[in-house]
């Protein structure tokens, strides 16, 4: 029964994320389809964080990394030849590189494939550390991806970035690759293998003694999140049409760290609806980066307020709700087989 | 079944255990014994590879397999050779549900890969129907079934025991080792876990290795009991032989 009724309400869901695509595509302007884009895009970044802190309990700061190696890989394998030449006048594009020029799915598939691999190489080390120690490793390997990118000028072309990466990216894209990424890390949690993961984060020594392997389990949750992480940039990279290695600074990890934490740690709904909450509220309140006259006060533009007032919100809704917007009430959202 | 040969682990200078030497036989229920901090969990940290032994070996020979050494593996590699312990101070995913911590100890017998698990393929959906089935059954066994989608950690602190030995269970060990399984229960509950531990051992075919401050319930069960002092072996024989050796007493009572 119980069964059933979940997937009657995942059908529902469905159909009415199709739906509201379409309507939104028909009658909404460019500005706003950009930010349902967007939010799609960073449902994808929060799931694929929580899959590694909170769902493994691996603190992990690496995304924006991972990101920047999805985007340049859609970057440079969809832009066309011509455009190539024009990109890199500085010094010539690798020669193996020069003359490809993508789809935008098998590019994505290979964004993917790349983030992950860099995944497992990092992850194969690093993942042995615990808590802050790994944290600051993940945080000094994405600096390291955005350093090394500003000085490959052959590969990436440096500080210049990449201009003119076609715009594939449309809602259809981004929302079709964060319903993937719903399905699987769902999927994922509700087999064996979600249970080991699950076991790592509540207790390291317990489940070593279960013959949950450490090692393994953690590559393994931490080459999926970052697949999905680099699918992710590859979708911003088709979204902006313009990609430098300085969008893909630690202020890029927080922001998805925001969405994690306020989705609550672990927590797949919440995630897809703070991760919506998150890019709109970042639009939303860009008016008070404007002047304000507030009757008694006057307030010149200031750029970045909308940042103080949302680390304000973040800040309050961590102390009110320390375990996400959505609580989970006592045993209802747990699996029940018959 | 198990072996331990000339077991020594030094922490530092502290030398936690001495050239301790164990052997326990198929199908036995075998006792460790000793004062506080006499070594008791070390040896068995040591034997489930939480901690590499200083020196000395130890030997598992499961029915119908050849004689390998466990020593130097990792925890879990132990665990699926089919040594399995519960903790002393209880170690449950305290997040999680009793289902979902019983369930977890089935995952070492998985056999399908990661992928096979995410497309929910048929031959993992049959391979998962049959582990939560068995699941079921090991919550049945310590009367669970009614509470299992409850937290682990809402549980009394007896029934979190019972759990932590199901857990142990789900992954099918030859040999289990129990760290002090009745601390902390009052007689009646006691009597039940003895009861509880027998017929395990005949269902399952283990042979079971405990740790236990409670005397009544060690020289009941066990057949055979080694006496650890300082990290020292000082005596080993039948609870008759244990309750006359003077050493054992000394070490317990101090010598007047």
């Amino acid at each position: 029964m119980r069964e059933k009724s979940k997937t009657q309400i995942t059908l529902i869901i469905l159909v009415l994320t199709v739906l509201g695509l379409f309507l939104a595509n028909r009658y909404l302007d460019a500005y706003k389809v950009r930010i349902i884009n967007l939010s799609g895009i960073y449902v994808t970044l929060g799931l694929s964080m929580n899959l590694i802190n909170g769902m493994t309990g691996m603190f992990s700061l690496g995304h924006a990394g991972f990101m920047a190696i999805g985007a340049y890989t859609v970057g440079i394998l969809t832009m066309p030849v011509s455009m190539k030449e024009m990109n890199f006048f500085m010094q010539p594009i690798v020669p193996f590189l020069a003359n490809v020029e993508w789809g935008f799915l098998p590019a994505l598939l290979a964004a993917g494939l790349m983030a992950a691999l860099f995944g497992v190489l990092i992850g194969a080390p690093v993942l042995r550390l615990t808590d802050d120690y790994l944290a600051i490793a993940t945080l000094g390997f994405a600096e390291i991806i955005r350093v090394l990118f500003t000085n490959t000028q052959s590969l990436t072309n440096g500080a210049l970035g990449l201009k003119g990466i076609p715009n594939y990216t449309n809602t259809w894209w981004s929302w079709g690759v964060a319903l993937v990424t719903v399905w699987f890390i769902s999927f994922l949690m509700k087999g064996t293998y979600g249970k080991a993961f699950l076991a790592i984060r509540e207790d390291e020594v317990a489940a070593r003694a279960m013959g949950v392997s450490l090692f393994k389990h953690k590559v393994m949750s931490f080459a999926f999140g970052c697949f999905f992480a680099g699918v992710a940039g590859g979708l911003m990279a088709g979204l902006l049409g313009t990609i430098d290695p300085n969008m893909f600074r630690i202020t890029l990890t927080f922001n998805i760290l925001l969405i994690v934490v306020l989705g609550g740690l672990g927590k797949i709904g919440g995630t897809v609806i703070a991760a919506i909450i998150v890019t709109v509220g970042m639009e939303a309140l860009r008016f008070l980066d404007e002047a304000m006259d507030l009757g008694f006060v006057q307030i010149k533009g200031i750029p970045g307020m909308r940042m103080v007032v949302f680390s304000i919100i973040l800040i309050a809704a961590v102390i009110v709700r320390e375990k996400g917007l959505l609580r989970r009430p006592k045993g209802s959202f747990t699996y029940v087989k018959n | 079944m198990l072996k331990i040969e000339n077991l020594t682990m030094r922490f530092g200078g502290v030398v936690a255990c001495n050239e301790f030497s164990a052997e326990i036989k198929k199908g036995q229920i075998v006792g460790l014994i000793g004062p506080n901090g006499a070594g008791k969990t070390t040896i068995f940290n040591v034997v489930t590879g939480v901690y590499k032994p200083t020196s000395g070996r130890i030997l598992f020979s499961p029915e119908g397999k050849e004689e390998h050494q466990l020593t130097g593996l990792s925890p879990d590699r132990i665990a699926k050779a089919g040594v399995c312990r519960t903790f002393q101070n209880i170690r449950l995913f305290s997040e999680l549900t009793v289902l979902e911590n019983v369930f977890i100890g089935n995952h070492l017998r998985v056999k399908s890969d990661v992928f096979s698990a995410v497309l929910r393929l048929p031959h993992y959906v049959a391979e998962e129907k049959r582990l939560y089935e068995k699941s079921l059954y090991l919550l049945e066994k310590i009367g669970l079934q009614d509470n299992r989608n409850e937290k682990a950690t809402s549980l009394p602190y007896g029934m979190q025991r019972r759990l932590e030995i199901a857990r142990a269970l789900a992954t099918d060990p030859k040999l289990l080792l129990l760290d002090e399984p009745a601390a902390g229960m009052n007689p009646q509950e006691t009597r039940e876990l003895i009861e509880f531990i027998r017929e395990i051992k005949e269902e399952f075919d283990l042979t079971v290795f405990l740790i236990e401050h409670h005397m009544d319930v060690i020289m009941e069960i066990s057949e055979k009991i080694y006496v650890l002092d300082h990290g020292v072996l000082i005596a080993e024989g039948s609870p008759g032989e244990i309750q006359r050796n003077e050493k054992v007493v000394e070490a317990y009572l101090g010598v007047g």
